[in-house]
């Protein structure tokens, strides 16, 4: 069994000052993965536009790499979303926004609507840069969902195409599985004992799905498994943030409802602050 | 996790030690119970009714092992308003409402109440409560009884009433202002005279004693009138016949008003704070470190004060001085609780005549001590040490409660300090976009000694902080725990003092808890906030030492000694000795070092007890690491006291063919085969051949000092010769 859960990477292409960052980190990941590029732009198609693109993208030529440029005027998230559909893309690339002064980002507004609305994986990028920087920690979401071991896959293959020198999957269990509340000493020992017992079936669970992973993917990086006991979506980029991951790697959410954007959990509390390059898996 | 024990006989065995201890605390928590009663408003027996009812209840019932419950000193002000804008009968229905609803607040779990209260305006409003009761006690110390309007008033009139006093004419008068001052003065300088026997008995039971004794001799020696004016003596302490007789229903047609709910909301809302804080505080003094249930006790407390209400007494609640004279006593469970209840009940029955014969003044000088306490000038040095903006909370806090109310006190206390925090942050959206995020963030590590780590983000401050409390609740007290705060832009006070006082339990329950990440925060000049201050940092270094330290000094360069002057906070090596159980140790200090510490000589300041039970020592002790393990113990001189507390069931282990060293020591241990065997000829020999100290191991290491006061030089060096011998004689057993 082979891993390849992306062969179209499409990236929106707007000519702002990130505009060079962008492309080559887009273009390195095409590579890495062995995509085909889309570059969609937003508005009528010019001659200029083209140049400069191909200009900035000449850096890759001796790599062979295979790329297109789709100009569509309108709506931003509706044409970002139609050509993805139109093209086949499976994987999105967007750029989050750094909040001024602080060394905190988020996800833009326009970029939000694509993410929740998207059938497609998206990648966002708090920081693109020109140079490489080598991605060394992958963090992992481990839920307990269907989705999960198709996430947990594919993240072992990003990291092996990136070559990462480590993936911590994490666990992350609703404190509402802790049945007992600590009140004195034998509720405490109680709730630990039952916390013990949930860490021990989580890991087990895990384990069980990187068993189903192919050697060639799992032998050459350090696998760590951490439970945490917290709030769903929101620990686990907490954690990304402490234990300086690279990249996080988490399942899309299944459905979003009104009620999901004004109560906000899960992917709602990382698209806000986003800890670091988010990978959402469809 | 220990194994699990013995329950029924363990509770027997403890079962004596618990009820001397029960005594001890009953001692003091008579004439405490009359006083609050009577700064309340209430007849005086109010108060023994709520801590008859509390003590029973609370002890059958509650969640915690080793606290007091009674009528509470922070609620007199709350209870003081309530019965005179309601009228007593009705004032009783509110305290069963209150009560109804503490019970609430249990089945809720709202136990984390008092989390949500910046410290520096609880500060304040406990300093008012003080002032509430020295300003209105003080004047009925002196023997100038008088009424106002306005607690301020009360306060700005002190002066006036010192005048008057000079100029007393009536003789009642004089007599009565003077019980007023020497029981004031007995109650200052009890704590200062370490004397066993005299220390036995706690200061206001002295001054009942004392009071008692004074108007016997009156009447029986001198066939005279008690010279105290009769309006200056406690009236109305019923026979107990009296009281079942008098009992009658809480006056509840006030119900539908709005001062009765506002009394009501204003006296569960004290009473829950000042549980709850007191229970905190008594778990870091638990001898067996247990971590008490505190729903279950607000429960508890809130069914015994809707009993004490339909008896007629008042609000019980955990009370903090009462507990720490608990512990100290040697109390282990909630039985002591139950025998404070049973002794007040057998003083009331027996002694309920002898009662009438304590002058009001006396009395009240135990209040005004307590006021003081509580809004005294030592708080606000304290307070102006973090942060002159704590002192703004702390007085708007005060004045607000001083001068419209309680409620409106700490609400102004909580809306200065959310202020402070925008201004210090220049930043309104920190707080409101973050406040209800969950923060905090806790994993037990995968690897290696599997540590806590904790990290916080955002913010921190008293409005988050009962998510982080969550969190840190649930590690076991022997782990170690790392909270983080680097990714944190502010922590505000009350987290910095609340995350010290986790250190502390931690330290004493053999884990440790490090605070890390809040190196940048110094650097950053956006919120040096408290963050710097309140971190231990070493003491600026004395520049002059006394007399004693240069021949502490000269004495170091004789013996070949290491002196070091300054104050030590490190002192986790002392934790393990049963001595310090029950105490808490400030610092050490003059510390002279023999061989790179292997015996160490210092002074040392230590405190037992709280709030106006405490008491600050400073001792000299000396400390010997050994090479080998020995059994622990403790030895010291058998006396008097230790056969007392032997009745009470402290066991003394007898060595054979010893006889003479059996009657003279008195040894304790729990493995007492091990310590037999330990103590051999030599040792014994050894131990009757030198001078009595107190020698305490605690397996790996000798405790040993002489008296609880500083030592002589001349002492010092007689010290430091007893543990080099001594440590000879066991290194070679």
């Amino acid at each position: 069994m082979s891993l390849k859960p992306f062969n179209t990477i499409g990236m929106g292409a707007a000519f702002s000052p990130n505009l060079k960052a962008n492309l080559y980190e887009a273009a390195r990941l095409s590579l890495f993965f062995n995509c085909k590029l889309v570059l969609i732009h937003i508005g009528e198609s010019s001659e200029d536009k083209l140049k400069t693109l191909k200009v900035f993208l000449n850096a890759f030529k001796k790599d062979n790499l295979e790329y297109d440029v789709v100009f569509k005027p309108g709506d931003p998230v509706d044409a970002i979303l139609s050509v993805t559909e139109e093209k086949n893309i499976d994987l999105l690339i967007l750029g989050a926004v750094q909040r001024e002064r602080f060394i905190k980002y988020y996800v833009g507004s326009i970029a939000r609507k694509i993410t929740r609305k998207a059938r497609c994986s998206v990648l966002l990028l708090i920081k693109p840069s020109v140079e490489r920087v080598r991605c060394q920690h992958i963090v992992v979401n481990g839920l307990k969902d269907p989705k999960t071991e198709q996430t947990i896959k594919a993240a072992f293959y990003v990291g092996k195409q990136l070559e990462a020198e480590k993936i911590t999957i994490v666990e992350e269990i609703k404190q509402e599985q802790v049945t007992v509340k600590v009140d004195d000493d034998k509720s405490l020992r109680k709730a630990n004992i039952m916390k013990e017992r949930i860490r021990m079936r989580e890991n087990l669970r895990i384990k069980e799905i990187i068993e189903h992973i192919p050697e060639k993917y799992t032998k050459d990086i350090a696998i760590k498994s951490q439970p945490i006991f917290g709030k769903q979506g929101y620990s686990i980029g907490h954690y990304a943030q402490i234990s300086r991951a690279d990249l996080l790697v988490m399942n899309a959410p299944s459905k979003m409802t009104f009620w999901d954007r004004l109560f906000p959990h899960d992917i709602e509390h990382i698209l806000t602050e986003l800890p670091t390059d988010v990978l959402m898996l469809q | 996790m220990s194994p699990k024990k013995n329950n029924i006989k363990d509770f027997f065995t403890a079962l004596p030690k618990n009820v001397f201890s029960g005594f001890v605390v009953s001692l003091i928590a008579l004439p405490l119970g009359l006083g609050l009663a009577m700064a309340s408003d209430a007849p005086p027996i109010a108060g023994i009714i709520a801590a008859i009812v509390g003590g029973i209840v609370v002890a059958i019932l509650g969640g915690s092992h080793v606290t007091i419950a009674g009528p509470g000193n922070g609620l007199v002000g709350v209870l003081l308003v309530a019965i005179t804008t309601l009228g007593l009968d009705s004032a009783y229905a509110a305290v069963v409402c209150s009560g109804v609803l503490i019970m609430l607040l249990g089945f809720f779990r709202m136990g984390k109440l008092a989390d949500f209260f910046p410290s520096s305006a609880i500060q304040g409003m406990l300093a008012a409560i003080g002032l509430i009761i020295l300003g209105k006690q003080f004047h009925i110390m002196l023997a100038h009884k008088i009424k106002r309007e306005d607690t301020l008033d009360y306060l700005i009139e002190i002066p006036y009433t010192l005048n008057d006093m000079i100029h007393y004419e009536n003789k009642g008068l004089i007599y009565a202002a003077l019980a007023g001052i020497l029981s004031l003065t007995i109650m200052t300088f009890y704590a200062k005279l370490r004397n066993k026997f005299f220390q036995l008995i706690p200061a206001p039971m002295w001054i009942v004693i004392l009071s008692i004794g004074f108007s016997y001799y009156f009447e029986l020696v001198l066939h005279e009138e008690n010279p105290i004016s009769k309006q200056y003596m406690i009236s109305g302490i019923p026979e107990i016949q009296q009281i079942i007789a008098d009992i009658q229903m809480p006056l509840f047609s006030k119900v539908g008003t709005i001062s009765f709910w506002s009394s009501v909301l204003a006296i569960t809302l004290i009473a829950s704070i000042e549980s709850l804080l007191s229970i905190k505080a008594v778990d870091k003094l638990d001898p067996e470190k247990r971590r008490s249930n505190v729903n279950r006790d607000l429960k508890a407390l809130g069914l015994a004060t809707v009993g004490s209400g339909f008896l007629g007494g008042l609000n019980v609640v955990t009370v903090i001085a009462r507990s720490s004279v608990n512990v100290n006593n040697g109390a282990t469970n909630s039985s002591s609780n139950f025998a404070h209840a049973t002794f007040l009940v057998l003083f009331i029955v027996l002694f309920s005549t002898q009662l009438t014969r304590i002058p009001l003044p006396a009395l009240m000088a135990i209040l005004v001590y307590t006021g003081y306490k509580l809004a005294s000038p030592k708080i606000i040095r304290k307070i102006f040490s973090i942060g002159k903006e704590q002192l703004i909370i702390f007085f708007v806090t005060l004045l607000i409660t001083l001068k419209i109310g309680l409620i409106s006190g700490i609400l102004s206390g909580v809306v200065t300090t959310f202020i402070i925090h925008i201004i210090l942050n220049k930043s309104l959206s920190l707080f409101l976009r973050n406040v209800l995020k969950p923060n905090v963030l806790m994993y037990q590590e995968a690897e290696g000694d599997h540590n806590f780590y904790v990290s916080v983000k955002h913010f921190c401050s008293f409005l988050n902080y009962y998510k982080l409390k969550d969190k840190l609740d649930a590690i076991p007290e022997d782990h170690d725990v790392i909270v983080d705060f680097s990714l944190c832009s502010f922590v505000d006070h009350t987290v910095m003092e609340n995350m010290h006082n986790y250190q502390e339990l931690f330290k004493k329950r053999g884990g440790h808890f490090d605070v890390i990440g809040l190196d940048m925060h110094d650097t950053d000049s956006e919120h040096p906030f408290a963050l710097r201050r309140l971190l231990p940092v070493p003491n600026i270094i004395k520049n002059n030492l006394t007399r004693r330290q240069t021949s502490m000094e000269e004495l170091a360069a004789d013996y070949d000694l290491h002196y070091n002057s300054e104050k030590q906070k490190e002192v986790d090596f002392l934790n393990s000795f049963l001595f310090f159980n029950t105490k808490h140790i400030n610092h050490i200090y003059n510390q002279l070092s023999y061989k790179k510490g292997v015996i160490n000589l210092f002074d040392i300041e230590f405190s037992e007890g709280e709030f106006i039970a405490k008491e600050v020592v400073r001792s000299t002790m000396l400390h010997i690491k050994l090479d080998e393990a020995i059994p622990e113990f403790t030895l010291d001189r058998e006396g008097f006291l230790e056969k007392v507390y032997a009745f009470a069931g402290f066991k003394d282990i007898p060595i054979q063919d010893h006889s003479d060293f059996s009657r003279r020591f008195y040894l304790l241990g729990d493995n007492e085969d091990a310590i037999k065997k330990f103590f051999n000829d030599d040792l014994i020999h050894f131990f009757e051949s030198n001078p009595y100290y107190h020698v305490e191991s605690n397996g790996t290491s000798l405790l040993i000092f002489g008296k609880e006061r500083l030592a002589s030089v001349k002492e010092i060096k007689a010290l430091f010769d007893f543990g080099k011998r001594l440590r000879e004689v066991v290194s070679n057993i």
